[in-house]
């Protein structure tokens, strides 16, 4: 296939544009754990280095829609930025939710610390009833910041064409879909890692526990990914101003309420007054 | 994407290089004015991100220092919280 670069388009960053979002959508697999032990990189701020990461994907689209010279990808561009801000800020409280109760910023720890919850032999977050507003927060957030359906209106057909991949062709074009699914793919391995209990067992009795943690984080993964590719399916697509709303004044306020709400009860269990 | 480039055939024409716009040559300059929302957008994402990256630390530290920690943190939070209200009043999470 040919690579066509527009002859308006600012040629470096046009051909820059498609490669960083493939890298960063690649990057952030380095702290995901897929067993006991098994991490390319078990750092300490784990979870800082998955936000800080992600949030570097928003270049790749600006550049992309700034660099076309074109109307439509700048167009879709824009609405890429100011919704993969908005929702970033509700994913950020979401995890601070989810570090005051795991006590690290480490995921081997956060998955650790979900394990046996009440002494049950059940694992996950989302069993906890503070917690669990928070996984359904986190999950619509994690699809409107990988614009996917509802939330696809950078790439939204019926205005835009394809969005900020509109001028892209050959490579370039493939690098973009590749990072989107692997972005997708990352948020379900981030969904199972902080909410479903990661590669731990679904129970922690005799058949369960003797499937390996890979086997378990990637069924955890595929069910998420099941889940994306269903609401894709049969969602209509949001607004420009409902989805404003629904990230700035719902799922805001709900995710500082929901700080407060957990530090507290942790205060509450575990320092003496 | 260097070995597509080199291996795949490459005719550039002027219509292949010009830029999208439903077939017609285009009408204007793309990069144009654009709403002020988006700027708003951007600053209280600012503002909010940084609540945030304040949090983390403390997330981690509150139960050793204590109720002083998390007072003091909830008296920022309420701050930012009364900021969000006034945003809201004023507008600025509004798209019509």
């Amino acid at each position: 296939m040919e690579t066509i670069v527009p002859a308006a388009a600012n040629r470096t960053l046009f051909l820059l544009a498609p490669i960083i979002t493939f890298t960063v959508a690649l990057i952030v697999w380095a702290v995901v754990p897929f067993g006991a032990g098994v991490v390319l990189s078990d750092i300490n701020v784990g979870l800082l280095y998955v936000l800080a990461a992600s949030s570097l994907g928003v270049y790749g689209i600006i550049l992309s829609g700034w660099a076309s010279n074109s109307k439509y990808p700048f167009y879709s561009a824009l609405r890429a930025a100011a919704q993969m801000v908005s929702y970033e800020v509700a994913i950020g409280f979401v995890l601070v939710t989810v570090v005051l109760w795991a006590g690290s910023f480490n995921l081997s720890a956060i998955v650790l610390a979900q394990q046996n919850l009440y002494g049950l032999p059940i694992n996950g977050f989302v069993l906890n009833p503070l917690l669990f507003p928070m996984s359904v927060v986190f999950l619509i957030s994690s699809m409107a910041e990988t614009q996917r359906a509802p939330f696809d209106l950078t790439e939204a057909e019926s205005e835009l064409v394809a969005g900020y991949q509109t001028e892209y062709s050959s490579m370039s074009f493939a690098l973009f879909w590749l990072g989107e699914y692997a972005n997708v793919l990352l948020m379900c391995a981030l969904n199972a890692t902080l909410f479903w209990g990661g590669w731990l067992p679904f129970f922690n009795f005799a058949p369960f526990t003797w499937v390996p943690g890979i086997i378990n984080l990637f069924i955890k993964m595929l069910i998420f990914f099941f889940i994306f590719s269903w609401v894709k399916a049969t969602v209509p697509r949001y607004r420009y101003d409902q989805l404003m709303r629904l990230g700035w004044k719902v799922f805001l306020p709900l995710s500082l309420l929901w700080v407060f709400l957990v530090s507290g009860v942790l205060m509450w269990m575990r320092v003496p007054l | 994407m260097a070995v597509s480039r080199l291996t795949g055939s490459n005719k550039p024409n002027e219509q292949k290089l010009s830029e999208y716009e439903c077939g017609f040559p285009a009408f204007e300059d793309p990069r144009s004015q654009f709403d002020v929302r988006f700027y708003l957008v951007a600053i209280l994402f600012i503002i909010f991100d940084l609540e945030a990256a304040f949090l983390y630390p403390w997330a981690v530290s509150v139960f050793s220092i204590g109720w002083t920690a998390w007072i003091s943190m909830m008296i920022f939070i309420g701050e930012l919280a009364l900021g969000l209200v006034y945003a809201w009043k004023k507008g600025a999470l509004d798209w019509e």
